[in-house]
């Protein structure tokens, strides 16, 4: 995983709530069985005006003008700016990948759904925490300033205004660690092997049911 | 000190609690399909890591498969869609070179990953369950720890047989009294949402009592804890009873004999103590809950049956009356019309919401002897499982369907996420049985109504949204 440490980037609104992992990326791109190559079909639905397909060029396709991702002003976003509960609905991983591919590093909400919480973080995009009164002002400021980019630093969990202006926000100890340091949980998790047989041994013991063969 | 019974589930599966809060937890059982494990094996491989226990997955495809008896009948090789076809050929392959138990596409136990996991016991009481599928929730009415997961978690689980969490906070939903006749599991669910908000159990795991759950079937709980994620909580959960013992008693994977005796003694304890402590707690009289709708983009853009869709003017702020503006231009619906006036133009009975046998008896019950409308185009019904349909069958449910002027269908999640060919074309409008109404969900375009499989049933029939007596009184006499 690419690690984040601080990252500056200009911000793209999209003024909705309950922004959904569907429409983050739609399920026909979910045929797919790599992780990489979403990026193009990201807000497939909103962003394009035609019908998207799975393994199509991208390139050519008529763009809705009306879309914020779309915007010139917005070209090169890395900093996503949206309302509660982005990111509910579907586990699909996609979506964080999606995101990744496109060039987000960081999406700024009020809430987030956990899973999708969760599959960020795990794909280096740091999903932000704001107060709702703290993201309507960023959706002001973005509205009035044509190139309005944040500096986010991760180190100490913070969130720079153009103007000077800085908020702190709140991340999970151990998900701060591993985004900071690139890290692979599941090379932490196996540090834990003893750990895990152990209480797998005294499992069985107790629940020996659960470790019958479950070939049908 | 007394717990809840999510609290008893993580203790009994508790590996390690870290200084920083996070915890090791070990997973029981692990469900896999098509979609979301491709890249999660391929983690594996290109790490060189191998599966820590072979025994603890199960896999079937599901999401992507075609429903259609002629494009199954020539197994995998035959299937029309190419991309389609590698997915499927893939889960084929990781589960050949990981040795991972599968029930192929051909066999008669296939069917949705959260049906068939609780009908062949693959999925017990006490278990902590996970599957790269946020409806995994559904198995919460087992009295399991079940919760969805991304595909990095996927491939966590398959290295380490553990997930790295943070516990949640408890939240308690009492639904007292007993339901009307006609209200069902999905209406409590839709009434649960509308009361909450799809944010409202985010970060909880919400247990559902009272009397009016107790007096569910397994598949009605199954059906509300389902739709637990809808409400932003990952997990649903409803305590271990004499129902949940009399579901579980002959399931192919159950315990027998003596391990059934063990087992029960803890699954006996699977509920919360008297004096537990929830961190939040509502409660609903079953009684008042009316069959539901939803009119929006969202699940809780909900209301009754007798309700009408909201007007710009009762939005308490911008954002929200955005929101409504946009969905109401999505759904091709007029603020403050009733929802009797809805009219669908399909019909989808189905998704691991409500495919099981009673959701298939309960909407045979309205359509027997019935036509569906002329003003509907489209109507499918695809049960859950194969066993689903076999049982269907046996029971002449088939035929009343049939006969009703609907497809029957093979089972796969179909029209829920439209991922195969079952789907809307824009602008259609479907009632459906499924458990999400979001834009483009089942089709680019297509219009969503939750309701219950009578209530599909209903609109089916009357050809808009009407209570279930209503559609049998106008039309009674149209046959035998
Ligand atoms: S039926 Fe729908 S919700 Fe259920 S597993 Fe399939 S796609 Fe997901």
């Amino acid at each position: 995983m690419r690690p984040f440490t601080r990252h500056q980037g200009l911000v793209v609104p999209m003024d909705r709530a309950n922004i959904d992992t569907d429409l983050i990326v739609p399920k026909q791109f979910l045929k797919s069985i790599r992780r990489s190559g979403f990026g193009p079909n990201l807000f497939d639905e909103l962003r394009y005006l035609d019908e998207g397909v799975p393994d199509a060029d991208n390139s050519h396709r008529p763009l809705n003008p009306d879309f914020p991702l779309n915007f010139p002003r917005y070209q090169g976003a890395s900093i996503l700016l949206a309302r509660e509960n982005f990111g509910c609905g579907s586990s699909r991983e996609h979506a964080a990948w999606a995101m990744e591919d496109f060039g987000f590093r960081s999406v700024i909400a009020p809430s987030f759904a956990d899973i999708f919480r969760s599959n960020a973080f795990k794909n280096g995009i740091l999903p932000i925490e704001l107060a709702a009164s703290q993201v309507q002002t960023l959706f002001q400021k973005v509205q009035e300033e044509e190139g309005f980019s944040l500096d986010i630093n991760l180190e100490d969990c913070t969130v720079r205004l153009p103007a000077g202006e800085i908020w702190s926000f709140e991340v999970d100890a151990f998900r701060r660690d591993c985004l900071l340091q690139g890290l692979d949980d599941i090379g932490l998790t196996l540090e834990s092997a003893t750990a895990i047989s152990a209480f797998e041994e005294q499992h069985q013991a107790r629940f020996p049911w659960l470790f019958e063969d479950i070939r049908l | 000190m007394a717990q809840t019974l999510y609290d008893k589930l993580w203790e009994a599966h508790l590996v390690e609690q870290r200084e920083d809060g996070t915890a090791l937890i070990y997973i029981d059982r692990h469900l896999l399909h098509e979609v979301t494990s491709p890249q999660a094996f391929e983690g594996l491989t290109l790490a060189g890591r191998p599966l820590w226990r072979r025994n603890a997955n199960l896999a079937v495809p599901d999401h992507n498969v075609s429903t259609l008896k002629a494009e199954r009948d020539g197994g995998l090789a035959a299937l029309p869609d190419p991309i389609s076809r590698i997915q499927l050929q893939t889960l084929d392959d990781n589960c050949d070179a990981f040795d991972v138990a599968q029930i192929h596409l051909d066999d008669l136990r296939q069917g949705i990953v959260h049906v068939i996991g609780p009908e062949q016991g693959a999925v017990l009481p006490g278990m902590t369950v996970v599957c790269g599928d946020s409806h995994t929730s559904t198995h919460g009415a087992a009295g399991a720890l079940a919760h969805g997961i991304g595909t990095s978690e996927v491939e966590h689980v398959l290295a380490t047989q553990c997930l790295i969490q943070k516990k949640m906070k408890n939240f308690k939903v009492e639904v007292s009294g007993q339901l009307a006749a006609g209200v069902t599991a999905k209406d409590i669910a839709l009434a649960v949402i509308r009361e909450i908000g799809t944010a409202g159990g985010t970060g909880y795991a919400i247990e559902f009592c009272g009397s009016a759950i107790r007096d569910l079937s397994m598949e009605g709980r199954m059906t509300l804890c389902n739709m637990a994620i809808e409400a932003g909580a990952r997990c649903g959960l409803v305590a271990v009873d004499d129902v949940t013992l009399n579901y579980f008693k002959d399931k192919p994977l159950a315990p027998k004999g003596e391990q059934w005796q063990l087992a029960e003694m803890w699954w006996r304890t699977l509920h919360s103590d008297e004096k537990a402590v929830f961190d939040r707690s509502i409660s609903l009289d079953g009684s008042a809950i009316a069959p539901h709708v939803t009119w929006g983009t969202s699940p809780e853009m909900v209301t009754s049956i007798d309700g009408h869709v909201p007007r710009l003017s009762d939005m308490p702020d911008e954002t929200a009356r955005l929101g409504l503006k946009r969905a109401l231009e999505y759904m091709g619906l007029e603020e403050g019309m009733a929802i009797g006036d809805i009219r669908p133009d399909a019909i989808f009975i189905g998704s691991c919401t409500n495919s099981r046998i009673e959701d298939l008896r309960a909407a045979a019950a309205v359509l027997k002897g019935r036509r569906v409308s002329e003003n509907i185009r489209k109507a499918m019904v695809v049960p859950g499982s194969g066993l689903v349909k076999a049982q269907a069958e046996a029971e002449g449910l088939d035929k009343i369907f049939i006969e009703a002027g609907m497809e029957w269908r093979e089972p796969g999640c179909s029209m829920c996420l439209a991922m195969n060919a079952d789907r809307l074309l824009p602008g259609e409008r479907c009632a459906s049985t499924s458990n999400r109404n979001f834009e483009g969900r089942q089709g680019g375009g297509g219009r969503t109504h939750l309701v219950s499989p009578a209530m599909a049933a209903a609109a089916a029939v009357a050809g808009r949204f009407v209570p279930v007596e209503k559609a049998l009184s106008e039309t009674a006499g149209v046959s035998s």
